[in-house]
């Protein structure tokens, strides 16, 4: 019989605290991996909200609230620019595609951006990947609504319903472009950006409807125009535009001739470098979680080592014996170390088997909840070292009892307890 | 390393434990114990007894090679244990020793066979000298049968058996490997009379059977005549007047 057999043996023989003991730490990094699974995919899906797209240009203002109002549709933008600017940029021998948007209304607290077609067709988001209609169609009249996933959810919204827009971000119900009632005529699949949660009408809609409200409010004697002037209703102002380039290495050039545009004050931003630093304000949060993931790590390790700690003292009549039959002190200590590698291996094994049912079971939901499915399936580069280092821990921890029974079985010789 | 035992020993021309002026002492502290010359001749029965503390526990950790003498010679079976560094004294013991407790003998996750055959997990070298696991294993169930313990009592656990029952496992366990010398340290107080006068008998016959020299240290004087020669701790003491 080896001594690999006799430590299994042994553990076999204390299956209840050992299964508690793999439990703890299975738990552990079940955990850990979790943690930082969500931790990396929340990581990618932010820095992957927009896609494909090389400049967001805006009146001048700072880079992130640029891209917290024209991409996460959170505050109010600072200031429109002029149609005429967007004209000429757009028509910049370097500019590949430019699509205009214009925000500043909502529908029952869900942002509404005003664009046209080449918003859907340029778009990406995540890994280049292109907003898809669910059901319906895009923009097939003026007043056609385009809605995300999530804003059709929540306000159960078909294909053909009726929807009234409000003005301003919120809808305290006084102020209602009810006289332009819009009709639902797509509705988006959803994507887990903060397209779910935006409701897309065109352009000339938007200037159509705001007709009579230049003041903010609305005017009586300027509302029956709007409908007749419709066909050539060009906007003044937008918001923002997203532009997209033939060769990627001309986006810093666009964007300093941008910046430096003189008719009016412009801003140009690359839409990957600024959510980076926008998420690198998130940091701390990041940290936090990181230090979780650390604790829980450090707790799943500490349970094992009491774990086999506390079955030392019963066992050192068991180590007599042994030291009589010829085990020497180092015998004991390869015995004790041999226990707490398994038990650190089995619970790392048996964690992350845990985890993947978990999240195949539940994966479903979590997509539906979060919008992005956490991947069920073999441990990345990075979780493997996550699972090694937890596993390595827990054997390193394992010195500890291993160390102390050297000592006792020295110390005791034959005689323990007999 | 060798721990294999010269044929001299096997023949009987050396003695099986021969120590001279061996002391032993914990650093720093006075000597445990101090013994000018014992002998123990091959397939001699000792009976060795002594009021607590008078060192016989300590003499058995030495001439089983726990602990090494701070000074003197310690021969057993013709090795100087004295020159021998810990590994090479714990292997010498699970090759040529047999030890018997006075209890808790046994390792509890193990069946009484397991346990018998406990010593070939850490010697390859036994392995080899007994024939194979299964030639040892037919051993160790030959043993267990010699020693009165019923086939079926061998595949149970420890738990499952009387104390007279895993005593005689564990007499079993230190024949298994052929041993020139048997240690018993009191070995019969955990027993009642009858089974205690039953275990001495297979375990007389047995180490008489395999050729064994036993080295047995008791309280109980009533089983001294059974034995070829009784010696007293204080003997070692009187006669140096070192001791404490």
């Amino acid at each position: 019989m080896m001594l690999a057999v006799l430590a299994l043996r042994s553990l076999w023989s204390r299956s209840v605290s050992v299964l508690l003991t793999v439990l703890g730490i299975a738990v552990s990094s079940a955990l850990i991996v979790a943690v930082d699974r969500v931790r990396s995919e929340t990581r990618t899906n932010f820095t992957q909200t927009i896609a494909g797209t090389d400049l967001v240009v805006g009146a001048r203002t700072s880079p992130v609230q640029l891209l917290l109002y024209t991409v996460f549709r959170i505050g109010d933008p600072t200031n429109t620019i002029r149609w005429v600017s967007f004209e000429k940029i757009s028509s910049h021998p370097k500019v590949a595609w430019a699509v205009p948007i214009s925000l500043g209304d909502s529908h029952r607290g869900f942002r509404v951006l005003a664009t046209n077609d080449g918003y859907f067709e340029h778009l990406r988001y995540g890994d280049e990947q292109k907003l898809l209609l669910e059901e319906g169609e895009l923009f097939g009249d003026v007043f056609a609504a385009v809605l995300g996933a999530e804003v059709a959810a929540t306000l159960g919204y078909q294909i053909g319903d009726p929807i009234v827009v409000a003005h301003g971000a919120r809808d305290d119900g006084l102020s209602r472009h009810d006289d332009h009632p819009f009709r639902v005529s797509g509705i988006l699949k959803p994507t887990g950006t903060p397209v779910d949660r935006t409701a897309h009408i065109t352009l000339t809609a938007m200037e159509a409807i705001h007709v009579g409200w230049e003041g903010g409010v609305r005017t009586q004697a300027s509302m029956a125009h709007a409908q007749q002037a419709l066909p050539d209703l060009k906007p003044k102002t937008i918001t923002a535009f997203l532009l997209g380039l033939d060769r990627k290495m001309d986006v810093f050039l666009l964007q300093r001739a941008i910046n430096t545009f003189r008719d009016e004050p412009l801003l140009a931003i690359l839409p990957g470098v600024a959510l980076q630093s926008l998420w690198d304000l998130f940091g701390t949060a990041e940290t936090a979680l990181v230090i979780v993931t650390a604790m829980t790590m450090v707790t799943g390790v500490i349970g094992m080592v009491v774990g086999v700690l506390a079955t030392l003292n019963e066992r050192r009549r068991e180590m007599a014996v042994l030291r009589a039959v010829g085990a020497r002190p180092l015998d004991i200590f390869g015995l004790l170390l041999f226990e707490s590698c398994f038990l650190a291996a089995v619970g790392v094994v048996v964690g992350f088997l845990m985890l993947t049912l978990v999240l195949n079971l539940l994966g479903a939901v979590f997509a539906q909840e979060f919008g992005m499915l956490p991947s069920a399936g073999f441990p990345s580069s990075r979780e493997a070292v996550l699972l090694g280092v937890l596993a390595l821990s827990g054997s390193i921890a394992g010195l500890l009892p291993a160390l102390r029974a050297y000592r006792l079985s020295v110390h005791d010789g034959l005689h323990a307890g007999g | 390393m060798m721990t294999s035992v010269s044929a001299e020993v096997i023949a009987g021309a050396v003695d099986v434990v021969d120590v001279r002026d061996l002391v032993f002492a914990w650093p720093g502290q006075p000597p445990m114990i101090s013994i000018p010359r014992f002998q123990l001749a091959a397939g001699e029965r000792v009976f060795l007894q002594g009021p607590s503390g008078s060192g016989k526990s300590t003499l058995i950790g030495l001439v089983a090679g726990i602990h090494r003498p701070t000074g003197g010679q310690l021969h057993v079976l013709g090795h100087d244990l004295g020159n021998l560094g810990q590994a090479e004294r714990d292997r010498f013991r699970g090759e040529h020793l047999g030890i018997v407790f006075q209890q808790f003998n046994l390792v509890p996750y193990l069946d009484a066979l397991a346990n018998v055959l406990l010593p070939l997990t850490f010697s390859s070298q036994l392995r080899h000298e007994l024939g194979g696991v299964e030639a040892a294993r037919n051993r160790g169930i030959d043993l267990l049968s010699r020693l009165e313990i019923d086939p079926d009592v061998a595949f149970r656990p420890p738990s499952a058996l009387s104390v007279g029952q895993q005593q005689r496992v564990a007499v079993a366990r230190a024949l298994l490997v052929r041993p020139a010398l048997v240690i018993c340290d009191e070995p019969t107080s955990a027993l009642d009379t009858s089974t205690r006068s039953a275990f001495m008998q297979v375990l007389l016959e047995e180490c008489a059977h395999q050729n064994a020299a036993l080295l047995f240290v008791s309280h109980d004087e009533s089983l001294a005549d059974q034995f070829d020669r009784v010696v007293n701790m204080n003997t070692f003491r009187d006669g140096q007047g070192l001791f404490r």
